[in-house]
């Protein structure tokens, strides 16, 4: 084929009648040129937000919500809505924290539900994952369990907490089976939606690329389901943490240690309001800060890669 | 331009050179028409083209025509119902979406290619600048899509096809969704890129001036069943411009041999 060998042409445009204006001679086929200034007009510059204007528009809206659910509080403890053993006054639960605080139990608490909900949610995620993968790829499988699994999304998994005392007794391994029940099919679903909402067009560029079975999995249809997949992830931890939660109110045995759920249960036991709002306050804060610290950052980072992330 | 490296594995299986990019010999493609009991509709009927090594074609044809469909069936991502395809080689392919992965960048985006295409690691990283610097993209390697304007992204597009180190490049309406200004360039930069690399291009377009434009065979099909129904060789020197009066004379020629094929739907 005839190639000139740099691609600048030497030819003379006959549209051009040679007149050049002062200085540089514009050459017409200056084709790099053009094409800089059109890259140029055409790009959008993203820049990030600074930490002040996150301050204002991030933090303090559920700051000013939080003061004012307490306020609120105080004034109906004030007005004596409900007498004491029903209503305890934002101080008294403060007390509760201190106390449990001072006597170091207050992280054992926490850490023995939390360690259990990750640990569950991990094993969750280890057999939900290649199960969506299963059934959102191969025909038969889905046809198979596809409804199961979507079924057992809305069967609460307080469910679950009988026959798994029942079948393995009051221990660890009941609860992780209690957890593993509710949040596999989250996850499963989650991986399934996010893989069927791939765009045909990816799974066909993959497939020129020379993407096949497990190298299209692992480069083109995991990758491009990530989205849907972190929200299934998310469902999925909550659910893990429901269910333990359920598992630890249910069940209670000297040997399972007392967490979260047992510490509501306890407060029941002692008719301790102020324990039992202290329960109920740090199931909560654990939810929203895992929501906060893991999903939250992971799921932006993810967006915002892809442009996703909107802002305002 | 691009050394011959032995890396792909289309070694001919036979002694015999092939003597072609593509060779399409009496392909018809049917599907099944939904609702009917067994009902076929006759989408390619019996068309046979040969691409040559280093050869630029343009399918032209309106809608119906099954242009998509032929180029699907040249790029193995469907069979043909009668006939056979050959080509040297797995073709690259590129879409009138840029088809580019949000969640890579520019340079790893051309990059996975070339890993699947068994590109050992330590050399995908010059590999894809080197390729970058063809479209003139040179800083782009570690941008996001969503961060390139429309014309930077079909041209990553165009460097991940290109990855691919096929003899043939089958190109899907790549410049239909631009703008006209960025098209223009996008002609010019494919025509450069097409010289310097040597690589046999099947382009399908419904814009005429396009199809004189770029190509230097220039192949019309008819609609339902696309059938061919006549080919231009196009003599006009490159590199040209769309504005060429040579390239307008031609484009009305063949633009009424396209509307004597659409109107002939309308007659019954």
């Amino acid at each position: 084929m005839a190639s000139t060998d740099n691609g600048v042409d030497i030819k003379v445009d006959v549209t051009k009648d040679g007149s050049t204006a002062a200085g540089e001679p514009q050459d017409p086929n200056d084709l790099a040129g053009l094409e800089a200034g059109l890259d140029a007009l055409d790009s959008v510059q993203v820049g990030r937000t600074p930490l002040r204007e996150t301050l204002t528009r991030k933090v303090l809206p559920p700051v000013t919500a939080i003061v004012l659910v307490l306020v609120v509080w105080q004034l109906l403890v004030w007005a004596e809505a409900a007498p004491a053993y029903k209503l305890p006054s934002p101080s008294d639960v403060w007390g509760e924290v201190r106390e449990s605080w001072l006597q170091g139990t207050l992280f054992d608490y926490i850490w023995t539900s939390v360690s259990r909900g990750l640990l569950g949610f991990l094993m969750a995620l280890a057999i939900g994952t290649p199960l969506g993968l299963l059934v959102a790829r191969v025909k038969f499988v889905r046809a198979a369990i596809g409804p199961i699994l979507s079924g057992l999304q809305s069967l609460p998994s307080v469910a679950w907490v009988a026959p798994a005392v029942l079948w393995l007794g009051l221990n660890n391994s009941m609860m992780y089976a209690v957890i593993l029940l509710g949040a596999v099919p989250s996850i499963a679903n989650g991986l399934v939606a996010g893989i069927d909402q791939i765009p045909p067009l990816f799974l066909r560029a993959g497939r020129t690329l020379g993407a096949t079975g497990l190298r299209e999995a692992r480069h083109i249809v995991m990758p491009a389901a990530l989205p849907g997949y972190l929200a299934g992830l998310k469902q999925g931890w909550a659910f893990s943490w429901r269910s333990l939660m359920a598992a630890e109110i249910i069940a209670s045995h000297p040997d399972l240690g007392v967490g979260l759920g047992q510490l509501l249960e306890n407060g029941r036991n002692n008719s301790s309001m102020s324990q039992v709002f202290l329960a109920i306050f740090l199931i909560l804060l654990v939810g929203i800060a895992i929501e906060l610290l893991i999903f939250s950052p992971l799921e932006r980072r993810v967006l915002r890669g892809r442009g996703l992330l909107v802002t305002r | 331009m691009a050394t011959p490296t032995a890396t792909t594995a289309e070694v001919a299986e036979d002694a015999t050179a092939v003597t072609y990019a593509a060779r399409i010999e009496h392909v018809s493609k049917s599907f099944p028409v939904p609702g009917t009991r067994g009902g076929q509709q006759l989408v390619l009927d019996d068309i046979t083209l040969d691409v040559a090594p280093g050869e630029f074609v343009t399918l032209l044809g309106a809608s119906g025509c099954g242009k998509s469909t032929l180029l699907n069936l040249v790029a193995g991502l469907d069979r043909p119902s009668a006939g056979s395809i050959g080509t040297d080689g797995r073709p690259a392919l590129m879409f009138q979406e840029h088809a580019l992965f949000p969640w890579l960048t520019a340079g790893k985006n051309i990059e996975l290619a070339l890993k699947l295409r068994g590109v050992a690691k330590a050399e995908r990283r010059p590999e894809a600048e080197r390729l970058l610097e063809l479209v003139r993209l040179q800083g782009a390697y570690g941008k996001r899509v969503h961060e390139l304007s429309g014309g930077m992204r079909q041209r990553v597009a165009l460097a991940r096809a290109l990855a691919q180190d096929s003899k043939l490049l089958l190109m899907d309406e790549p410049f239909a969704a631009l703008d006209a200004i960025t098209r223009d360039v996008l002609h010019d930069e494919l025509t450069r890129i097409w010289r310097e690399t040597g690589v046999s291009v099947l382009f399908v377009t419904h814009n005429v001036r396009e199809a004189v434009r770029l190509a230097q065979r220039v192949v019309l099909l008819s609609s339902r069943p696309g059938r061919i129904a006549r080919e231009w060789t196009v003599g006009i020197p490159q590199p040209r411009r769309i504005e060429d009066s040579a390239v307008a004379e031609l484009s009305v020629e063949i633009t009424e041999e396209l509307r004597g094929e659409i109107r002939r739907h309308g007659q019954h």
